[in-house]
């Protein structure tokens, strides 16, 4: 089994704040760190793999300092890296995120199975999962909560749709994005952190890959633009309602029904 | 770094007319999210004189689609197949972009349901346009650009998008967060039937079973919260607490007395000694407001207390303050929440 799992590095905490006057995200001096959702795909992979033997590839777009997510996946038994990283693939949106993705997919090797988080903590769509598999035209399901059945062609699996767990098989090639919970993430281990601290990362830019159309990618690629970002606004309302009881019942019921709770 | 972005081929925009809502439904039961989308396109499609259209996709569903026509909706896509049956990705996504090749609507939006959420990137990915998840607040300009607006960094920083250059628009929107319109006795509209080639609409996944889920019983993950404090006076009353709980879609909690007395589990207590929530919706009743509870709630959206003090703390940590005896307002509120459930059903 060829299994590849897409990690991000995201900000370390998502506390960011806005320059007030530039508008702009205030980046510095924020560690990054593993976007905690990959974590139970790497475990995923890992528990897979354990079963039935193969390799695992773990791949992630972003800048060059985004391959010590790959170190931490190396560190928890991931076989293989791979970094996309160019310039020319800053500023992507989902689209230009996951056609990236899926380019470099291609040109890395040929998996039957790709995992992705759920979600990311930093721009949080969980969009990038179903976006790669339709570049790739291959079958993908999302809230994955549960492995149920490894076949040769085909896998069972167990999703989690609110109100109800819906099972089905999926054939392989297919990309499964896994809800959090599906196992406990093993912690990275310092052996193989020492093991593996010259594994070679494999790097993808541009150049290599087979679309090689600057349009295609980063902020040319990209059909939403972020035009401003602003802090939400704190609730700080406060009303203080004295009366009788059934006056105070009916303000209540009106106040409930207005934020759609009755 | 500074990314320049080179001048992009314009697209025509006149070509592309009406705001389109995806009917999010299973077997025929319409998830409440598409009137509230209905109601936020009509809204939408007055400021630019557009029409209104709602897709539907799956099998037997004659009688649903009709529904959709007391909402003023003013077309109604209607794919009727086998294949539609249950939500699959592949043939419902080739379903929608045939919708989209004929009819061509300017914005496109969905709910943020488990559906939404996986359908919707799989569609603008095979449409090669943009997509804003979890808008809270969507209005659109003259020239028909949506303006998009969402939290990123789990609700820490909002974002304003906007999708330019690409037909169509799509977003999705959670439940909840728009308003849905009334119903309107009449029926107005019209419903048109759409066919496509059962040979497109093939599959490589196939649904084996669908298993109702327990009811989540960890507070945590309730977005409604009843809290009983020590203002209860005995065990039975904690039942119309619970009763109030469910009518508003929610779980009853406690403070840490409420728990000590052994009238609810441990994991119900909210606070530093116990759990940490942050529901939609919080009700406490008869809670003092220690700085021990709040701690452990205050972070919640709407916090709505009753207290019979009006110097009890927790008024420093809620919106809405009700001075009042619980046993005055609780008992009436049920009441009335059931009578107003029986009129609308
Ligand atoms: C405030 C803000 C709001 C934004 N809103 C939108 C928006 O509404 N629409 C839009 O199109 N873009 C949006 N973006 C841009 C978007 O967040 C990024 O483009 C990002 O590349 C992909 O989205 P995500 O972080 O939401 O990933 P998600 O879709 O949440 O990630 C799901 C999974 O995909 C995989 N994955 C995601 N990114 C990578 C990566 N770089 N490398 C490897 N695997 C990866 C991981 O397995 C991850 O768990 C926004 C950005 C910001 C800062
Ligand atoms: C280390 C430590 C950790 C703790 N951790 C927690 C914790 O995790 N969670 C927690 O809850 N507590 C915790 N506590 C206890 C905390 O300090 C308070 O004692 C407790 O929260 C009080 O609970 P209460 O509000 O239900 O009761 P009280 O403080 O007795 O308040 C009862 C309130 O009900 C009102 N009332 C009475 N009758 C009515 C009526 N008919 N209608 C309306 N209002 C009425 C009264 O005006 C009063 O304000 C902790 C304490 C310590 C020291």
């Amino acid at each position: 089994m060829n299994i590849l799992v897409c990690i991000k590095q995201v900000p370390d905490s998502n506390k960011v704040e806005v320059d007030p006057v530039t508008g702009v995200l205030k980046r510095n001096g924020v560690e990054s760190k593993m976007n905690p959702y990959d974590l139970y795909a790497i475990e995923t992979a890992l528990r897979i793999k354990e079963k039935l033997g193969g390799s695992i590839t773990a791949l992630t777009m972003g800048p060059n300092q985004a391959a010590g997510v790959i170190r931490e996946a190396f560190a928890m038994g991931v076989d293989h890296g791979v970094l996309i990283s160019d310039r020319k693939f800053g500023g992507a949106d989902v689209l230009a995120t996951s056609y990236t993705i899926s380019q470099g997919i291609k040109k890395s090797g040929t998996y039957d199975l790709i995992l992705c988080g759920k979600q990311t903590t930093d721009g949080d769509t969980a969009q990038v999962g179903p976006e790669v598999a339709e570049w790739l035209g291959i079958p993908s399901l999302s809230n994955v909560s549960k492995v149920t059945e490894l076949k040769a062609g085909s896998m069972v699996v167990e999703m989690d749709m609110t109100h109800e767990i819906e099972i089905a098989e999926i054939e392989y090639p297919c990309l499964l994005a896994v809800d959090k919970d599906i196992f406990i993430p093993r912690l990275p281990s310092f052996v193989k952190k020492q093991e593996t601290k010259d594994r070679e990362i494999r790097v993808i830019t541009l150049a290599d890959l087979e679309d090689r159309e600057e349009k295609h990618y980063g902020l040319n690629g990209s059909p939403t633009q972020v035009q401003r970002i602003f802090p939400p606004e704190v609730n700080n309302h406060r009303e203080v309602w004295n009366g009788e009881g059934s006056e105070l019942t009916g303000r209540l019921l009106s106040k409930l029904k207005e934020l759609k709770f009755a | 770094i500074e990314y320049v972005e080179e001048a992009v081929e314009a697209v025509d925009k006149d070509k592309w007319k009406g705001i389109a809502v995806y009917v999010d439904h299973i077997d025929g039961v319409i998830h409440p999210v598409t009137y509230e989308l209905i109601g936020k396109a009509r809204e939408l499609a007055k400021k630019i004189n557009h029409p209104v259209y709602a897709i539907m996709m799956g099998h037997h569903i004659g009688s649903q689609c009709e529904e959709l026509l007391h909402y003023e909706v003013d077309k109604v896509f209607v794919y009727d197949k086998e294949e539609l049956d249950r939500f699959k990705m592949e043939p419902y996504t080739k379903a929608f972009e045939d919708f989209v090749e004929n009819i061509k609507p300017t914005a496109i939006l969905m709910g943020a349901t488990p559906v939404g959420r996986q359908l919707a990137p799989r569609l603008a990915a095979r449409l090669k346009t943009g997509l804003t998840a979890d808008c809270t607040i969507l209005d659109i300009n003259e020239n028909t650009d949506l303006v998009q607006i969402r939290p990123a960094f789990g609700g820490n920083i909002m974002a304003q998008i906007l999708t330019p250059n690409h037909r169509p628009q799509m977003a999705t929107v959670r439940y909840k967060v728009m308003d849905a319109p009334e119903r309107k006795d009449a029926a107005q509209g019209e419903i048109i039937r759409c066919n496509i080639d059962s040979k497109e609409l093939a599959s490589k996944v196939s649904v084996l079973d669908i298993i109702a889920k327990e009811k989540e019983q960890f507070i945590e993950a309730s977005e409604v919260l009843v809290v009983a404090g020590r203002g209860i006076k005995k065990e039975e009353d904690l039942a119309m607490l619970k009763e109030l709980a469910e009518l508003l879609g929610g779980q009853i909690a406690c403070t840490r007395p409420v728990m000590e007395a052994g009238w609810l589990e441990a994991k119900r207590q909210v606070g530093l000694s116990g759990r940490t929530v942050r529901p939609k919706l919080i009700i406490t009743c008869g809670v003092s407001g220690s700085v021990q509870f709040t701690a452990g709630m205050n972070n919640s959206e709407q916090i709505i207390a009753i207290n019979k003090d009006e110097n009890a703390p927790i008024f420093k940590a809620a919106h809405y303050c009700l001075v009042g005896d619980l046993y005055d307002i609780i008992p009436n509120l049920i009441s009335q929440i059931k009578a107003g459930k029986t009129v609308s059903a």
